[in-house]
């Protein structure tokens, strides 16, 4: 009997060891905290300048030697990416001329039109004709609503430039995902080179690759499109490799007994066995695309994120929130008709498709006529004035009115938060020295993942630290760390009581589904309005984007804990607090943390563009990058960046794997 | 029954199965399991050999784990074993190259699936027309080859319904129909019933042996379930951790199990319908009285129980008219209860 009760100790002592790890480096750090700085070597907050490796320099000559002389043979490197540009520039050049310029011949001022573009009318018939087909009366009434408001609120030219770059740039970014995605699929090798990019691109903050593409492809609409399919691929190419991943073994062998070729199985059976799966890649993509429109505006995209952008500079709320309801529309819009697209698709087949043409050339034909009629009569094409109306004067005045009535409750409140909160934050993360941080993260690696996942964590530290930028990656750490702490302070809970309300966990869904489907820019215009610029303001905008998950997480993983384990609890005669507590809470909790760390995620890609509010902190390096078109300094404020997203990233990601395996959920 | 000796259209020999880091090591098969599972070698199939004979219905059984389905993966050509070699009419399918192996699938093999393997995106008429699909055929042409294959398999009229709006059972029918489409020698069925519910599962074994009096292919089935292989099967190869036990007739298999595994399996069997007046017969005694009747060697026990319990006389059994022993009321409930095959009967309440 001896025997087994020896043996059952250690696992038992262990336990409490592990307990008190957490508590003694948290005193050891408020030691470090407390200790007066001249305790410690200076160049543990601050490295002496010689230490420091020159990495945003080299990048910088390296991209200048790119530019200047890079060349292979014959064919300079400047020739290539202006060959790419001018690949790219046919598509985009079709989709303008028929939505926004029209036809032309010449250059610059003497170009003369000799061909209008759609008229409004025209393209409101089309649209609306196509979601008819597609989508039955309930789509073409939201897309006539939807086009209804660009023409009513004057947003109709600007939304024909966003939409042409975004009919070009959203099919280019879902078919280069999926040619990745299935040549991931096909070599094993090709998935491992291609994973770690992915990673990096998904983190990389959007900033920071728009300087190099800046430099090597100029200031205009083609360089503000390969930004924005650089940007909406690599979720594509994810989905894509998931959906792929997800096609039962039997079907491939089925593939495989039939005597398919490699072609006929990836185009017979394995795109088309995922495309509902695929199909939400096409939905993350013209998301994204669309979320992408204001930061593409920077570098030339124009149309409506360019109005948001300006709007935000005058710190001009009605117009700002305008222009980005109709980005807003637009995605929606695309979005359901794309999904109603796919659906048709399948039931056509199945009930042996009605004759398209009956209904095209009819459609087709009254467009072709409309279009006519404004190159016949060109005041028809201009949506009268009349018509038009705008809230934005509304809006100024009910801003005006709140910062009049409630200046001083408004200003309370953020001296409040600012002087309790996010000021000793800031001020505790600039106390800490980086040696002991790098130890932490390596510990932590350590514990949740491994030797490997300490190296990496370790690695990632050090790297911040030499090139020079921990005072700003302490600043990124303190104000990302305290909105994911509000966020999730504020989310879990609202996931938890929302999880069980059939109804109200459903208006909550379309409240988060609209928070991120808004372009984040717009978050900020009405919180600049109501508290001018700085910390809180970003914290603010940084909590409303990034609480969707928190909340949504939470949520999911109440909702799915299996239901006998829950009967079992009732049976047991537990109340409606111990099932919570006991039951429900710890076997969500893993689907919680990887709801904190999607939360961590978005809160750093936020936390960048929180740079035009004036923070301090890495964002803000790369954003003044761009502005300089420092290459190599907007480059490496941007691995950093990326360096603690991901860092964060596989910390929780292994830390919640073990947790589900411990409860034996995976 | 037809032979398998002479000519067999599919062998196998030696064919293991090993997933892990330098499994080859392993290939002897004289490493025991706990060895293997510490070099993190986890052996699926190891040093099996058949040969299955043209128009023969062979059936390989065991439980979930066992192996079975790893090891028609390898029969079928899908998975390259880690040692042995598959030979499909002396060929080694793994020697071919992949243009003649695409050929060798497009034309004379054919498979079924547990879980169906519909297309989700084609309607019945396109999922069976695949196979001719990929193959290159003309749309007329392999529209109506599929379409007398969904009315072979009873399914006409929903050529245009989609996979998802079928019954389990449907599916499966349009599983059969497909695998058909190409006319393939060599069928591969891997436990094609077992996700369907009991009655249908029923009717779908009655629809596969009437298919197979029509087309008598060369069948490599798969199943967990003894009943349904006793059946289907002209033999029947029992698997147990990856290794084959047994193979014989059903009958070979309840009268001399190899082993106790067999003989748990078989306790159950339905005896009376499986077991002919051949296997129990006993040579008559000197002092046996006269013979009350004659019934074919052939013939199971249920054929003939009725009239052999009337009687306490001896029937003769005979075949081409010569008497080849005789069986008595006592051999065939010994036979029926299992008292001389299992040992003591068990004790009774």
């Amino acid at each position: 009997m001896s025997a087994p009760a020896l043996e059952a100790a250690p696992p038992l002592a262990r336990p409490r060891a592990a307990a008190l790890l957490w508590p003694v480096v948290g005193a050891i750090t408020a030691l470090l905290v407390l200790l007066p700085t001249s305790a410690l070597p200076g160049w543990m907050w601050k490295l002496p300048p010689s230490w420091k490796l020159p990495l945003a320099g080299e990048v910088s000559a390296f991209v200048k030697w790119l530019v200047d002389s890079a060349a292979l043979g014959p064919l300079a490197f400047i020739d290539l990416t202006r060959a790419i540009a001018w690949v790219l520039d046919w598509p985009l050049a079709l989709a303008r001329a028929l939505l926004v310029a029209g036809f032309t011949t010449g250059q610059g001022s003497q170009a003369v039109q000799w061909f209008p573009p759609l008229p409004w009318f025209a393209v409101v018939f089309l649209a609306v004709a196509l979601a008819a087909r597609v989508g039955g009366w309930r789509l073409a009434l939201l897309m006539g609503a939807g086009l209804g408001y660009l023409l009513v609120f004057g947003q109709w030219a600007s939304a024909m430039v966003t939409l042409a770059s975004v009919l070009v740039a959203a099919p280019l970014a879902v078919a280069g995902g999926l040619m990745v995605g299935i040549a991931c699929h096909r070599s094993p090798r090709a998935e491992k080179a291609i994973t770690p990019l992915l990673d990096l691109a998904q983190t990389v903050p959007v900033f920071a690759y728009l300087v190099p593409i800046l430099v090597l492809f100029g200031f205009g609409p083609v360089s503000a499109m390969i930004a924005t399919i650089l940007y909406a691929l690599p979720p594509m190419v994810r989905i894509a490799a998931a959906a792929f991943r997800a096609v039962p073994e039997e079907v491939v062998a089925l593939a495989r007994m039939s005597g398919c070729t490699r072609r006929q199985f990836t185009w017979k059976v394995l795109v088309p066995t995922a495309r509902p799966a695929l199909m939400l890649g096409v939905n993350q993509v013209i998301l994204l695309t669309l979320n992408m429109v204001i930061i593409a505006s920077m570098i030339g995209a124009g149309g409506l994120g360019y109005d948001v952008l300006t709007a935000l500079r005058r710190l001009a709320i009605g117009a700002g929130i305008e222009a980005g309801l109709a980005i807003t529309v637009l995605a929606i819009l695309l979005d359901r008709l794309a999904q109603a697209m796919a659906r048709a698709s399948e039931r056509g087949r199945h009930h042996g498709a009605r004759a398209p043409r009956r209904y095209w050339l009819p459609v087709l034909a009254v467009s072709a006529a409309l279009w006519l009629a404004a190159f016949l009569a060109p005041p028809l094409a201009t949506f009268p004035d009349s018509l038009q109306l705008s809230t934005a004067a509304w809006w100024d005045e009910w801003v005006r009115w709140i910062n009049i009535t409630f200046f001083d409750t408004l200003d309370a409140f953020k001296n409040a938060v600012l002087l309790n909160l996010l000021v000793p934050v800031k001020r505790f993360m600039l106390a800490l020295p980086w040696p002991w941080v790098a130890l932490v993260a390596a510990f932590a690696g350590w514990r949740a993942g491994g030797a490997g996942l300490a190296l990496g964590a370790l690695a990632g530290v050090l790297f911040i630290v030499f090139v020079g930028l921990w005072e700003y990656a302490a600043l990124t750490l303190y104000l990302c760390g305290v909105s994911v702490l509000v966020a999730v302070t504020l989310g879990v809970p609202i996931g938890i009581f929302a999880s069980g309300r059939e109804r109200l966990w459903r208006a909550v869904e379309v409240a988060i589904d609209t928070l991120q489907t808004l372009p984040s820019f717009v978050y900020l215009i009405p919180i600049v309005m109501l508290f001018r610029v700085g910390d809180f303001t970003a914290m603010i905008a940084i909590v409303l984007y990034a609480i969707a998950p928190a909340i949504r997480y939470t949520a999911h993983g109440l909702r799915g804990v299996p239901a006998p384990l829950v009967e079992a609890g009732i049976a047991n005669g537990c109340t409606r607090t111990q099932l919570l507590t006991r039951i429900k809470l710890p076997l969500a909790l893993p689907d919680m943390l990887l709801g904190v760390n999607q939360t961590i995620m978005l809160a750093l890609s936020m936390l960048v563009i929180t740079a035009l509010v004036g923070t301090r902190d890495l964002g803000q390096e790369v954003y003044s990058a761009l502005a300089k078109a420092d290459v190599g300094r907007g480059v490496v404020a941007g691995l950093c960046v990326a360096i603690i997203a991901m860092v964060a990233d596989r910390l929780i990601s292994a830390a919640a794997l073990r947790l589900k395996r411990r409860l034996g959920l995976s | 029954m037809p032979s398998s000796a002479d000519a067999p259209v599919l062998a196998c020999r030696h064919v293991s199965k090993l997933y892990g880091h330098g499994a080859a090591r392993f290939l002897d098969g004289r490493a025991a399991p706990e060895e293997m599972a510490a070099a993190g070698v986890i052996p699926a199939v190891i040093d099996v050999n058949l040969a299955i004979g043209r128009g023969e219905t062979f059936v390989i059984m065991g439980l979930s784990g066992s192996g079975k389905s790893t090891l028609v993966r390898c029969l079928a050509g899908l998975i390259e074993p880690t040692g042995g070699e598959v030979l499909f009419e002396g060929r080694d399918l793994f020697a071919l190259p992949e243009r003649e192996l695409i050929q060798l699938r497009r034309h004379r093999m054919g498979m079924v699936f547990q879980h169906f393997a519909l297309l989700p995106h084609l309607t019945v008429l396109g999922n069976v027309a695949f196979p001719l699909d990929v193959q290159g055929m003309p749309k007329a042409q392999r529209e109506a080859r599929a379409r007398e294959m969904i009315e072979l398999v009873g399914l006409k009229g929903r050529e245009a319904y989609f996979p998802r709006e079928l019954s389990g059972g449907q599916q499966q029918r349009v599983g059969i129909a497909r695998s058909l489409a190409a006319d393939p020698e060599l069928w591969f069925l891997d436990e094609p019933f077992s996700a369907l519910d009991p009655l249908i599962r029923r009717e779908m074994q009655d629809e596969l042996k009437r298919l197979q009096a029509i087309l008598n292919k060369t069948i490599v089935f798969i199943t967990h379930d003894f009943d349904e292989a006793v059946r289907l099967a002209d033999r029947i190869a029992i698997m147990k951790d990856g290794r084959l036990v047994q193979v014989g007739t059903a009958e070979e298999l309840i009268l001399h199990p190899a082993s106790d595994y067999v003989r748990a399996f078989t306790r159950d069997a339905p005896r009376a319908k499986i077991l002919t007046a051949r296997a129990i017969l006993r040579t008559p005694g000197p002092d046996e009285a006269g013979i009350a009747g004659m019934v074919p060697a052939s013939t199971p026990i249920a054929g003939f129980a009725q009239q052999v319990e009337a009687t306490d006389k001896p029937f003769a059994v005979v075949e081409d008219g010569r008497i080849l022993g005789v069986i008595d009321r006592r051999a065939m409930m010994d036979v029926l209860v299992g008292r001389d095959l299992a040992g003591p009967a068990e004790p009774g309440p």
